[in-house]
């Protein structure tokens, strides 16, 4: 009688899982077209194939801050979750990503990681950041007119003649595109010498027909906004900055009597912020990362939440009475209390961060696959993506079944012991 | 409340201002939440927002700036899609796949989860701990040797093909969701049932399956978001007949270009599973607890 409640369940286990299980262990010892018996060759390869040993790398990477992260951040949510009323509103905006399939997920991730910061999301958000802190600069590159002027755009342009309180210093420039120069500048004029100060202008030293370099000529523009740095007499530490005005003039009042030299500071050639390529080759394994954690928030946070509902209230009640802070509570009760909770979440994702195909594929072009591959995902594509590398697939997907075993374990164990 | 109760009575001038000071005490924590919550819905609202947009606009400029003038909105990448019998035909091989691999895994599973739960014979224990243990099996495991078994069966390419790979899968934890839940029906419900004379099959059909209705939802809104949004199976065991990720994963090849098409398609293929999930949140939590915390 039970066999036939049970013998349908038994004929798909035993041909879509059971009978390939055994049959990719035996077919790893198999070359990759199958005709010849080539023994732990496919291992030997595996574990000196370049791409394979990425994957293995990244997968170890994987595992070693993905469990991690996603638990501490379930803990968060749910946590925080707990003291408001509109929690199931925020439950479901981070619920959501789960529900999405991983492929739609890849296309929503480079919208977001688009190169360019006017497309793509997270670069413009980055510019954004950046505007604070540090604008582009007015200029791309320039070179001196004279030999009076050294260095480089990045290190800024320095006047090697020391200057002191009542000198003009001028600061010549060449070799600028035209694009930069406004089309209201305005000639540029030698400016008079100020007492107790230093004056200056940074100008194109250049005009149709040449011109005498180093000496400021009508025709000449002056260039608004460079920053000039007021730097001590070795010329390395700044000691003030001011930015140019129309005309391209600058001050620096009250200066103490002493040597100084005047340079155009870096901050003139900032280059603009062009965003990181996040799909690139160096960044590719923590953008699937992010975009992984986003999905998988929500079902730690639901999972915990329903751990944290169970703590009972009095225990916590009790040692806030007692004077415990909220953060005490949290680290020596709460924590402790959820471990069992937060160690499924763990394991959960440990064998979730083996299993992962769909988002590498997704996400990762092509020029950076090579860089962002795992384990699953190298199994498929060394044997069906045009490879068919079978014996090197078999080989992966018996590592993976390998990688499981320790889990297969411990879920038997504990049945067997609620079975008692 | 009893805490309450134990408290000496404060007057209810103090008990105003101490809920002031609690409300602003958490303000953080609301604001925390809000940034998180905002974050967490920028990435699907991009892809909405951008699959509003004609192709000249997506190139534009980034999909913010339009997200405050809906008058730039447009249904026409939406109808192109729909126009497009490549996906059309996708969607249609997805839905026929999903409703076939969720239906057929879920009567065999509870057909054994119950001789499992409620029928004695030997060596069942085992049985039960292989199940457990088949859990863990990667598909990666099973694509090579099915990919050639398909081939000589022909069922490569097929609808039947996938949804007979999605059911077996999707058994062993259909079958260790569905037997613990059949384990906690009262036993004395299914000796009475027993005592009146009914069979097996009838005890099943009137009264375990019934009972069993909340698991056996959790599990079916479970398997239509796998099957559904699965990508490895349909990749490797279809070919003309692929279901609409696999279908779209080759167009991923030229991103920039493709975005009118992969735009709609991805949040068109996203919004099924969002509906359902939506309507049967309640048992997508629950399945999700049983699955996990035990």
């Amino acid at each position: 009688m039970p066999l036939t409640f049970l013998l349908p369940a038994a004929f798909f286990l035993g041909v879509w899982v059971v009978y390939p299980t055994f049959s990719t262990m035996y077919r790893s010892l198999f070359s990759d077209r199958g005709d010849r018996f080539v023994g732990i060759d496919n291992y030997e390869r595996m574990f000196t194939d370049a791409s394979v040993q990425t994957a293995i790398k990244n997968n170890v990477l994987w595992v070693l801050v993905i469990p991690a992260g996603v638990t501490a951040i379930g803990l968060v949510f749910a946590v925080l979750t707990e003291k408001v009323r509109w929690a199931p509103a925020f439950k479901i905006a981070v619920f959501i990503p789960l529900a999405v399939s991983l492929f739609a997920v890849g296309v929503i991730w480079r919208i977001m990681y688009q190169e360019d910061p006017d497309r793509g999301v997270i670069n413009a958000a980055i510019v954004g950041v950046q505007g604070v802190i540090g604008e582009k600069g007015v200029l791309s590159s320039a070179r001196p007119s004279t030999e009076a002027l050294t260095g480089t755009p990045a290190g800024g342009l320095t006047l090697q003649e020391p200057v002191g309180p009542g000198d003009v210093a001028l600061l010549g420039l060449t070799a600028i595109r035209a694009t930069e120069i406004p089309e209201d500048s305005v000639d540029a004029i030698r400016p008079e010498p100020l007492q107790g100060g230093i004056t200056g202008v940074v100008w194109r030293d250049f005009k149709p027909g040449g011109g005498t370099p180093g000496e400021v000529e009508s025709e000449e523009l002056g260039i608004a906004g460079v920053t000039v740095e007021l730097r001590e007499a070795e010329g390395r530490r700044a000691l003030d900055s001011t930015t140019t005005e129309e005309g391209g003039a600058f001050a620096f009042e009250d200066v103490e009597p002493g040597q100084y030299r005047v340079a155009i500071g870096s901050k003139t050639f900032a280059e603009p912020f062009d965003g990181f390529s996040w799909l690139g080759r160096g960044l590719i394994t923590p953008a699937i990362m992010i975009a992984y954690i986003w999905v998988s928030a929500g079902f730690a946070m639901v999972i915990t939440a329903a751990g944290l509902s169970s703590i009972p209230r009095d225990t916590l009640e009790a040692a806030r009475t007692d004077g415990a802070t909220e953060l005490q509570v949290f680290r020596r009760i709460t924590v402790p209390l959820l471990a069992p909770v937060l160690t499924v979440v763990f394991v959960t994702q440990i064998i979730a961060c083996l299993k992962i195909f769909d988002l590498v594929l997704a996400i990762a072009p092509g020029s950076s696959r090579n860089d962002a591959t795992l384990l699953a995902f190298e199994m498929w594509r060394r044997s069906f993506s045009g490879q068919n590398l079978y014996g090197l697939g078999s080989a992966i997907s018996t590592f993976l079944l390998l990688l499981f075993i320790p889990f297969l374990i411990v879920n038997v164990r504990r049945f067997r012991a609620e079975a008692k | 409340m009893a805490v309450a109760v134990e408290r000496p009575p404060v007057m209810i001038e103090e008990k105003r201002s101490a809920k002031l000071v609690r409300m602003i005490a958490k303000a953080p924590v609301h604001l925390v939440l809000m940034f998180i919550a905002i974050l967490w819905l920028v990435p699907t609202a991009g892809l909405f927002i951008t699959s509003l947009l004609t192709p000249a606009d997506q190139t534009e400029g980034g999909w913010w700036n339009f997200l405050f003038t809906p008058s730039a909105w447009t249904l026409e990448n939406y109808t192109n899609m729909f126009d497009n019998d490549s996906i059309v035909d996708a969607l249609i091989v997805t839905a026929q796949v999903t409703i076939g691999a969720t239906v057929l895994p879920i009567l065999v599973a509870s057909l054994a989860a119950y001789a499992l739960a409620w029928i004695e014979f030997p060596g069942r224990d085992w049985v039960f701990l292989t199940v457990v243990a088949l859990l863990l099996v990667p598909i990666q495991m099973a694509l090579i040797p099915m990919f050639r078994l398909y081939n000589t069966f022909s069922l490569f390419d097929t609808i039947p093909g996938l949804i007979l790979f999605h059911s077996a899968f999707a058994l062993p934890f259909a079958i260790f969701l569905l037997r613990n839940f059949f384990a906690g029906i009262p036993r004395d419900l299914m000796e009475a049932a027993r005592i009146d004379g009914a069979s097996e099959l009838r005890l099943f059909f009137k009264v375990v399956l019934p009972l069993g209705i909340p698991a056996i939802a959790s599990l079916a809104i479970f398997q239509v978001l796998f099957v559904w949004n699965d990508l490895l199976i349909g990749l490797v065991m279809a070919q003309n007949n692929q279901p609409i990720a696999p279908e779209l994963a080759s167009q991923l090849r030229q991103f920039g270009s493709n975005l009118d098409v992969l735009a709609p398609a991805a949040f068109f293929s996203a919004v099924i599973p969002l509906t359902i999930f939506a309507l049967f949140q309640r048992y997508f939590v629950q399945g999700l607890l049983a699955g996990s915390v035990k």
